[in-house]
């Protein structure tokens, strides 16, 4: 169970507060006004931002003490998921040690996940060797084979197409569910949200609300949703 | 605990570096102040030498800066064979070992050279290299090349659009000059003037070779004089406190102008003006082949002369050779390793004063000149250890900071840069330490990493400073040089000239190819 506790975190003018439960292995859409909070939510979880009052607990342990990379916890990012220099095979290998000293077992392993994402032939390839879409395959494959209980996703497919967005978007649910992770993810499209995840989260007026049926809510939308959805 | 933005935690490398930096330079400096009497301590001489300082250094950057317009409109504005090239060689004497320049403004302008060969023949009156007129020329030669490619970069920002329209509404060259031109050279040559002239403020080593009496000497020199010659460390140090304040005057000065760079960043090489035609042709050619023969001349000279005799040098140049070689990759390795720690911590951009704190001692070295760190570190040092065995080790250690202020500027930049587009994704990863440094840092700051090396390499080579306050015996080959050249066994001290220039332009060539190869 993810818990945010009294949290409040002001930057500069920007305020935001949480107070909300997310239940282990949920899927989450976060809704909201850009500029609301959406990127700072995710940011308090995955450790590059501090609250200034409050806990975020995950299973009823704070995470303060944990730098980012020691948190239960992958992200991916709006862009730059991928290291240019190194190959795809290494850059999911970081996946599994971030010194890249890998045993016969783990290359095994990497394999297999860059077999899962379709892209067996593809390990020694560079990243701008590959699409876009292909990219974000291997960003998945790292998300596999870390296996951390929370994923946070930035809007990773932001600058795919729809079709190839529906098709990462299946992918990661299958991923999430091998490893059955609790899915938090920033979304301004609501079909996206009605896709992917049952729970949706609310942010507005320097609010996090907690999280309501996904559906219920788009089906029937509170008066500053309907205006930032339009129609 | 506090709010907001966590910095990624790091370890107190920065800072740690930046204080024993700080530490190093202030101390001795400290040193030099204890040890120094009262202004009062100066002779006439002394005076003189603060005099000629200021004033030469004026003149040189003035004769710079002005010299400069012609040649940087010329290759503005004329497409030729061999631009690029030109364009390319003119950031040469910024690696050129100043020892090898004079060897090559001597055998045009010297004696017997060319020039006064000619005058001869002509019945004309000789000039003499010696004096106040060859510290200047040789000035000149080291910053002419860099001023045109400094005006040239100004040339080359303004839009081509604005030509074009000029030219659209029938400007005559003096329209061009008087609504394009001068309002650019009115914004750029003030910083070019003030970059000349603290490179002339703390000149050394020309000085040491062409200058010198009371009419030609600077306050480096002077210091060395009252260093080696009359062992008064008392004066040296005094000097040595008003060469820092010179420099530090020079400085707040500056700091009310941009100083620009007159390497790297790329120079475009296609000129994307169209030139006026007429006689202005011939006299844009005219001055491109002024400026390519000042530049070129002397050094053609020394290669030709040298090249001959490289089989014949004798074995203590080569073992000087090899000393010199070792001690420029030590220092350059350290120069990178003390840019790579301060450049990271600055760009992890840790808020506030931290920050800027460890920016300004990178940027330390600025103020205190080579020989003022020399006399401090002698006066410090001297209870444990004898000026022979100093003498490597300090020079080591002196050119490694001396160059930092060059390797910041380099890596900064492209450390910022790193930490904005991997830096979260890194931090996400737990990649940190050895890991980070290895699959992250050194492959994505290769570039930058190789140039500054190769920079730093080539400065440490070349160097002929804080070495002449120490050593005799065991010479770095641009003090061997120096002592041929002084010995008037000219012939050697050219083979050993070709020998210095090309291994420093080798040493930043592999450095700067070895930080392009995996891109």
């Amino acid at each position: 169970m993810l818990e945010f506790r009294g949290v409040r975190l002001a930057l500069g003018d920007f305020r935001l507060s949480a107070d909300l439960t997310v239940g282990a292995g949920a899927r989450v859409a976060l809704i909201g006004p850009s500029g609301s909070g959406k990127s700072t939510l995710l940011g308090l979880i995955s450790g590059f931002l501090i609250p200034d009052q409050g806990q975020v607990l995950w299973q009823g342990r704070d995470l303060a003490p944990l730098s980012p990379g020691k948190r239960p916890v992958s992200v991916l990012f709006q862009d730059q998921n991928l290291f240019p220099h190194l190959s795809v095979g290494q850059n999911v290998g970081l996946g599994l040690r971030p010194d890249l000293r890998l045993s016969p077992a783990e290359r095994d392993r990497v394999a297999g996940a860059l077999a899962r994402v379709g892209l067996q032939d593809m390990a020694d390839r560079r990243p701008a060797q590959l699409s876009g879409g292909q990219q974000s395959r291997v960003a998945l494959a790292r998300v596999l084979l870390r296996a951390r209980p929370i994923l946070l996703l930035d809007e990773p497919f932001g600058a795919l197409g729809p079709a190839l967005k529906d098709e990462m978007l299946d992918l990661l649910a299958e991923i999430a569910g091998q490893t059955d992770a609790t899915v938090l993810m920033v979304s301004h499209d609501p079909d996206d949200a009605r896709r992917f995840a049952a729970e949706t989260i609310v942010i507005h007026d320097g609010r996090a609300d907690p999280p309501v049926p996904t559906g219920a809510l788009l089906d029937d939308p509170p008066p500053d949703l309907k205006a930032y959805l339009g129609g | 605990m506090a709010g907001g933005v966590l910095a990624v935690r790091s370890g107190f490398g920065g800072a740690v570096t930046a204080a024993l930096l700080a530490g190093l330079i202030l101390g001795t400096l400290a040193a030099v102040a204890s040890y120094a009497g009262g202004l009062s301590g100066l002779g006439p001489w002394d005076w003189r030498a603060v005099w000629f300082t200021l004033w030469q250094a004026a003149v040189s950057a003035t004769l710079s800066a002005i010299l400069a317009i012609p040649v940087a409109r010329a290759l503005a504005r004329r497409q030729f064979p061999g631009r690029s090239v030109l364009v390319t060689l003119l950031g040469a004497p910024f690696i050129l070992p100043v020892i090898v320049a004079i060897m090559g403004l001597i055998s045009v302008f010297g004696r017997n050279g060319l020039l006064n060969e000619g005058f001869r023949a002509l019945g004309l009156p000789e000039i003499s290299i010696y004096g106040w007129q060859g510290v200047i020329l040789a000035h000149v030669f080291f910053n002419l090349p860099l001023s045109v490619r400094l005006v040239l970069q100004g040339w080359q920002a303004i839009p081509a659009e604005r030509f074009r329209l000029a030219e659209s509404l029938g400007f005559a060259p003096g329209d061009v000059a008087r609504h394009l031109e001068r309002p650019m050279l009115r914004a750029v040559l003030p910083g070019i003037w003030l970059a000349v002239f603290l490179v002339c403020l703390t000149s050394f080593a020309v000085a040491l070779a062409l200058g010198g009496g009371p009419k030609a000497t600077t306050v480096e020199l002077a210091i060395y004089q009252a260093f080696r010659f009359d062992f008064e460390m008392g004066r040296a140090a005094t000097l040595g406190l008003v060469q820092v304040g010179l420099c530090l005057g020079a400085m707040a000065l500056a700091s009310r102008f941009t100083i620009p760079s007159g390497f790297g960043a790329g120079m475009d090489s296609t000129a994307s003006l169209r030139g006026p035609a007429g006689w202005r042709r011939g006299g844009d050619a005219l001055v491109i082949a002024l400026a390519a023969g000042f530049l070129l001349w002397p050094m053609l000279t020394v290669i030709l002369a040298g090249l001959p005799r490289l089989p014949a040098l004798e074995t203590t140049v080569w073992a000087a050779a090899g000393r010199s070689v070792i001690m420029a990759l030590v220092s350059a390795l350290l120069t990178l390793a003390l840019g790579l720690v301060l450049s990271l911590d600055i760009a992890r951009g840790r808020a506030g004063w931290p920050a800027r704190l460890i920016e300004a001692a990178g940027m330390l070295p600025i103020i205190a000149s080579p020989l003022v760190l020399g006399t401090g570190l002698f006066l410090i040092l001297r209870v444990w250890i004898t000026p022979g065995q100093l003498a490597l080790p300090v020079t080591v250690a002196i050119n490694a900071i001396m160059a930092l202020p060059f390797a910041l500027r380099a890596l900064i930049p492209a450390a910022r840069v790193l930490e904005q587009d991997y830096g979260r994704l890194a931090a996400s990863l737990d990649l940190r330490g050895w890991a980070r440094l290895r699959h992250l840092t050194l492959p994505r700051l290769a570039r930058p990493l190789g140039f500054a090396g190769g920079l730093a390499a080539a400065l440490a080579m070349g160097d002929l400073g804080v070495i002449t306050l120490f050593a005799s015996d065991q010479p770095t080959l641009p003090l061997k040089l120096f002592q041929l050249m002084t010995a008037y066994r000219m012939a050697d001290a050219a083979g050993c000239a070709v020998l210095l220039m090309a291994i420093s332009f080798a040493l930043f060539w592999a450095f700067d190819r070895g930080g392009r190869l995996n891109a």
